[in-house]
């Protein structure tokens, strides 16, 4: 694999995470709890789908001519480099907002070690993305809290997303040679080296929340190389990529 | 024109001998531009009136999320699904606003909000209609913001100094909506001739409905007298009709579409389009409930809302356990 | 069971504003919450850098009768305000 080969997958990853997630946020759009929320997720969803604009707008250049929207609406779900974790449904409010911390814990460590990448567009971006996420994960993270530690149902229903979700999780610090390429370019960091950060922080959160994490350390896998995705992600794709499958070569 | 056949309450505008001293001096403040504030006195007619008024506002603008709603997911390239999801958060945030003005008056949002969801109260029925292809989103922001543009910037000067700040914020925000939505339709009008369709097809679809958004002719109205004479209804619906007509027919032809009515034409002596009515018992029916949409955008709220109540609940539950432990621990650390 | 969020007020001093001002309402469980929502609903476009929330129950305001009392004495005292003198040309700015 070459550098370049590595870092187009490394912006993948990046900008795919995103754009799933900012789609999945999306799908809320007028049906939240309360109006505030409604109004809170549509700006998590907003965030999310800018920094895709960034991430796969510069993953277009290195592979060559491509906008953003091409390599959102025109890939199909092999080529598709997210966490699992990021395309599982909704679910009820509770999952939606723990699969948001259990995602936020982890993206604002890895902007962080990012916006010293030693490529300015990626330490560019990370500096931007990194204000945005650390907000994202305040409010998850108060929010889990808060139903965590709110009634005995709200309490059962976070318990439940958190037993749900806690598989997903380790697939976020799962390094392979496109990881290990990366790091020794200085251009992102080995996942398994943020694992210890987002312990001790998610730790103390799901603590606060009084939930119990799973014990299991099992992880799924199979997002961030595209080997195999879950079923959910390709009903995603068909409803974002109809129109412009639909109607090639159409401009909107 | 989110409010729509608002029946004014009391018995219709009284004369100066029939008023009470009370009264006289508040429909002196009202004549004299004087904004009216949440704690002033009001007639009771008054604040009932406005209760319906702005909660009938601001149920539209949350029912309203639904027909865009339904194509963010959808939206063909990533900054029209940012502008759409935008747009529609800034409904949200209306009807945020709209709610915060008529709690003023005495009600609060969670009874307002149920008056909606057990169908006592309304919202326009232009949103009882179903958005089918991506140019509808185009037609909602250029033909629905449109008209309710002409109805909300008259409103600004409304005599309920809560409802006129609303008023004031929402057209200050508003006015991306109409141009997104003019800008979405024009990219499909001037596109492949699939996309040309697509634009007709919405036109068609979304004219008469945007016409009925502005309700029946109420020139005779006693309620409207009402509403006027009290500045929360400015202009009469023909008028903001009219005047819709005038400013969206060139903006049609600019498009190269065509507006779905053979009687349309420029009447030279009135300086008006003439143009031809919409079904008005198509309009009663939808208002009953029986639009194409009605029952599904209905029981869409009312299951957010049912589905939310764990959380709202459980977070003020979290909100009182801190409180709690708080001032238990502030007690500790006092003695 | 009635269990909504209490209602708060809004404040906020905007990029060149001098002080807070009242912007609007909202719902929050508590008083941290209604900073998160504030900065949601009412800092969209970039309208504010401080955020003041306080529970719409615990704000004591005038009454609308009092008006006549407590602002209209401050009419007549219009020697507070600097136009009311009139200072020679020939002093410059002052």
């Amino acid at each position: 694999m070459t550098r370049e080969d590595a870092f187009l997958q490394f912006l993948l990853r990046m900008g795919d995470n995103t754009l799933i997630l900012g789609h999945r946020v999306s799908e809320w759009c007028g049906h939240a709890p309360v109006l505030e929320e409604d109004i809170a997720l549509a700006n998590t969803a907003l965030d999310l789908i800018g920094q895709t604009q960034m991430w796969l707008g510069l993953a277009g250049e290195i592979e060559g001519a491509k906008s953003a929207d091409d390599l959102a609406f025109l890939r199909d779900a092999w080529d598709f480099r997210n966490v699992l974790l990021v395309e599982v449904p909704n679910g009820d409010f509770g999952r939606t907002l723990m699969r948001q911390f259990l995602f936020d814990a982890w993206h604002s460590i890895m902007l962080g070690r990012l916006m010293t990448s030693s490529d300015e567009r990626v330490a560019a971006i990370a500096e931007k993305a990194s204000k945005e996420v650390s907000y994202h994960l305040e409010r998850s993270g108060d929010t889990v809290v808060g139903l965590g530690d709110g009634t005995e149902e709200s309490h059962a229903r976070m318990q439940e997303a958190l037993d749900y979700l806690w598989p997903y999780v380790g697939e976020m610090f799962a390094g392979d040679a496109v990881d290990a390429e990366m790091a020794a370019a200085g251009i992102a960091p080995d996942p398994a080296g943020l694992r210890e950060e987002y312990d001790a922080l998610v730790g103390r959160v799901l603590g606060e929340a009084t939930l119990t994490i799973p014990e299991s350390r099992f992880a799924h896998k199979g997002g961030r190389d595209g080997r195999m995705h879950t079923e959910h992600l390709g009903h995603l794709l068909t409803s974002m990529q109809w129109l412009q499958r639909a109607y090639p070569g159409a401009s909107w | 024109m989110y409010a729509q056949m608002i029946k004014a309450a009391g018995t219709g505008v009284k004369s100066r001998e029939e008023m009470t001293d009370q009264e006289r001096v508040f429909q002196d403040k009202i004549d004299a531009d004087i904004k009216i504030e949440p704690r002033d006195w009001m007639p009771d007619d008054y604040r009932a009136t406005l209760i319906r008024q702005i909660g009938q506002h601001a149920h539209s603008e949350i029912v309203g999320q639904l027909p865009e709603g339904n194509w963010i997911t959808r939206a063909p390239t990533l900054e029209r699904k940012a502008i759409l999801l935008a747009k529609v958060q800034d409904e949200a945030g209306h009807g945020l606003y709209l709610y915060c003005a008529a709690e003023t008056l005495g009600v609060s949002r969670d009874e307002i909000t149920e008056m909606l969801l057990d169908g006592r109260m309304k919202y326009s029925s232009i949103f009882n209609y179903p958005t089918l292809n991506w140019a509808d989103i185009g037609a909602v922001g250029w033909l629905v913001d449109g008209a309710a543009i002409m109805n909300q910037v008259p409103l600004q000067r409304t005599s309920y100094g809560p409802y006129s700040r609303a008023m004031i914020r929402i057209c200050k925000e508003e006015s991306f909506h109409q141009r997104q939505g003019y800008d979405a339709i024009r990219k499909m009008a001037e596109g492949t001739p699939e996309q040309r369709k697509m634009a007709q097809d919405a036109l068609n679809r979304f004219w008469y409905p945007s016409l009925m958004m502005f309700g029946p002719s109420d020139k005779e109205s006693v309620h409207s007298a009402q509403s006027m004479a009290w500045k929360i209804k400015i202009n009469t619906n023909d008028e903001l009709r009219q005047k819709f007509v005038d400013q969206t027919v060139p903006q049609a032809e600019y498009l190269g579409l065509t507006i779905p009515d053979p009687e349309l034409k420029w009447n030279e002596q009135r300086g008006h389009y003439d143009f031809s009515e919409p079904d008005w018992s198509e309009f009663f029916d939808v208002i009953k409930g029986n639009g194409p949409c009605n029952v599904d955008r209905l029981a869409d709220r009312n299951k957010a809302w049912d589905d939310g109540k764990w959380v709202r609940d459980g977070l003020l539950a979290h909100a009182e356990k801190r409180k709690a432990r708080k001032s238990a621990a502030a007690k500790v650390a006092a003695e | 069971m009635k269990n909504e969020w209490p209602l708060w007020e809004i404040f906020i001093r905007g990029q060149h504003g001098m002080s807070h001002r009242h912007v609007g309402s909202l719902h929050a469980p508590d008083a941290e919450m209604a900073i998160k929502n504030a900065r949601d609903v009412y800092t969209r476009r970039n309208e504010g850098v401080s955020i003041w929330v306080v529970e719409a129950k615990h704000i004591s305001a005038t009454a609308p009768g009092d008006k006549g009392p407590l602002f209209e004495p401050s009419e007549s005292k219009i020697y507070r305000h600097p136009t009311f003198f009139d200072i020679p040309d020939e002093v410059g700015a002052m």
